[in-house]
């Protein structure tokens, strides 16, 4: 291992385990990225599941299974804003100025925070797997597919934590909470949230058919339900948003690094 | 504060009320969020739901004019919320200790509170309605109708503003106030306001949803829309509107006292 990357290494491992600790020590933290998914996940499949006793509504699994494989992706995105408003916060008060100073490889921060956006996010996901599963929740994928399920939405968390990352260490407070929030709300909400994509009506329906979201929207319930599909478009579409968003937090990290 | 020392009740809530909203005028975010936020939910749910239209027995063949009522709902949370947080912040920067050395009543500060929270929830009120219109929702129960609709969403506002004016006097934060409110989006999604009761599969689910009396605050308004003039649920939701806020007001005015005492 090079000395640049044993540095990474080990401010990324060090700011993961204060992320963490934070979270772990302070439930006001942890608390909203378990409640919302397990809300969300109990208000859609509980109010919403005669829904699919609609006319060509196609998910043999059942909607729970079919809300579950949405709220997989949500907590894990909305986990990763959760991460950046952390980010926001150590600025406000001072704590990421001192830890630009101190780190010998910045870029390390920023993985840093990725890893316990993503740590976050598989705690959160096992336990709203859990709920489900109590739930009645019918999971016919095999453990393979569970976990390519886990990997994406561990993809998708990594992303949505550099996105929020790179606004938040451009503008460096708290005020940048919705500038993070709603781009990804609206990449969630206009996807085939509560039906399948041929279901879904208007202007909404022409926009979710090129949302990358609708991709890992359909690759995380066909794992759900045994029968994998756009399992490639989702790879793609999340490892290019991936790639995006590393420039993007890239360009926050120099931006924070020039306001000193 | 001159204005304050020597004025009568109306006067006193006139200039609390204007100072209300021309604080909302200033800050474009505090109209433009609880206006396109509830409006971008309803066009993402009346696409994503439509589908629920043709299950048998679903009261109407539109799902925009289902849903119609919802954003109303959703417009007087953040005007309650933000009316709550101005408040709060009055109280944080030292206004509501400065205006406990004049004549001011409580009830002018409690009244004028109200009214820049009501400015907001007419305001997102009328445009609710004008959207919905002109993408092809009907009102049943014509152009009345609309009026009472109106009139209910503004009764909701005030409900909802008197719970965000007790949480800024009982708590001095804003902080406090957001955080009460994630408890009525919680109400707002185990309620029926995105599907009809009857036709709830879970009956854990349509059991809170009976128990839930935001329930009855959007059947109220969903009843002018798609069922024309229901007397029952008018009067429910309107009861419900109206004991939501005598509590609160009650329970505003006690907290305002003890505030001030305090002070």
């Amino acid at each position: 291992m090079s000395a640049s990357l044993a540095r990474t290494r080990s401010v990324a491992l060090a700011v993961a385990w204060r992320a963490l600790a934070n979270a772990v020590r302070n439930p006001a933290i942890l608390l909203p990225t378990v409640l919302f998914p397990l809300f969300f996940f109990t208000a859609f499949a509980g109010g919403l599941s005669a829904v699919q006793r609609a006319p060509d509504f196609d998910y043999a699994a059942g909607y729970t299974s079919f809300q579950f494989g949405f709220i997989c992706i949500q907590a894990a995105a909305f986990g990763g804003v959760f991460t950046g408003f952390a980010i926001a916060n150590d600025f406000e008060y001072g704590f990421a100025r001192r830890l630009l100073l101190a780190a010998p490889n910045r870029g390390g921060i920023v993985i840093g925070y990725a890893i316990a956006a993503m740590t976050r996010a598989a705690f959160v996901l096992a336990i709203v797997f859990v709920a489900g599963l109590v739930a009645g929740m019918r999971v016919d994928g095999s453990i393979g597919d569970l976990a390519a399920l886990l990997a994406l939405a561990l993809g998708v968390s990594a992303t949505s934590t550099l996105w929020a990352a790179g606004i938040a260490m451009r503008l460096r407070s708290m005020q940048a909470g919705p500038a993070m929030q709603m781009p990804v709300f609206m990449l969630l909400f206009l996807a085939p949230v509560f039906v399948p994509l041929d279901l879904v009506v208007g202007w909404v329906h022409e926009i979710a058919r090129f949302n990358p979201a609708t991709a890992w929207l359909e690759a995380a319930r066909g794992f759900l339900a045994g029968e994998p599909e756009k399992v490639a478009i989702a790879a793609a579409s999340a490892a290019g948003l991936f790639a995006l968003a590393s420039l993007w937090a890239r360009g926050g990290l120099h931006s924070a690094e020039r306001a000193g | 504060m001159t204005a304050l020392t020597h004025s009568a009740l109306p006067s006193q809530v006139g200039l609390l009320a204007g100072r209300a909203v021309r604080r909302t005028l200033r800050n474009p975010a505090q109209l433009v969020f609880p206006i396109a936020f509830p409006l971008t939910l309803l066009a993402v749910n009346t696409s994503g739901l439509d589908a629920a239209t043709r299950l048998p027995g679903f009261p109407t063949g539109s799902y925009l004019d289902f849903a119609l009522a919802i954003p109303f709902i959703q417009g007087a949370l953040f005007a309650a919320l933000n009316g709550g947080q101005d408040l709060a912040r009055d109280i944080q920067d030292g206004f509501l200790e400065r205006l406990a050395m004049t004549p001011m009543s409580g009830a002018a500060l409690l009244a004028g509170q109200l009214g820049g929270a009501l400015f907001t929830g007419v305001l997102s009120a009328l445009v609710y309605l004008f959207v919905g219109l002109a993408f092809g929702a009907g009102i049943a129960s014509g152009a009345a109708g609309a009026l009472v609709l109106l009139v209910l969403a503004i009764a909701i506002s005030i409900a909802f503003a008197c719970f965000g004016t007790f949480v800024a006097l009982r708590t001095g934060t804003g902080e406090a106030v957001q955080g009460f409110f994630p408890l009525f989006f919680v109400l707002l999604f185990l309620s029926s306001a995105f599907f009809p009761r009857d036709l709830i599969a879970h009956d854990w689910f349509a059991t809170i949803a009976t128990y839930n009396p935001v329930s009855y605050m959007v059947e109220g308004l969903r009843s002018l829309v798609i069922t024309g003039w229901d007397g029952s649920a008018l009067a429910s939701a309107f009861a419900i509107a109206a004991a939501a806020t005598a509590l609160f007001l009650g329970l505003s005015a006690r907290a305002l006292r003890t505030r001030l005492v305090r002070t």
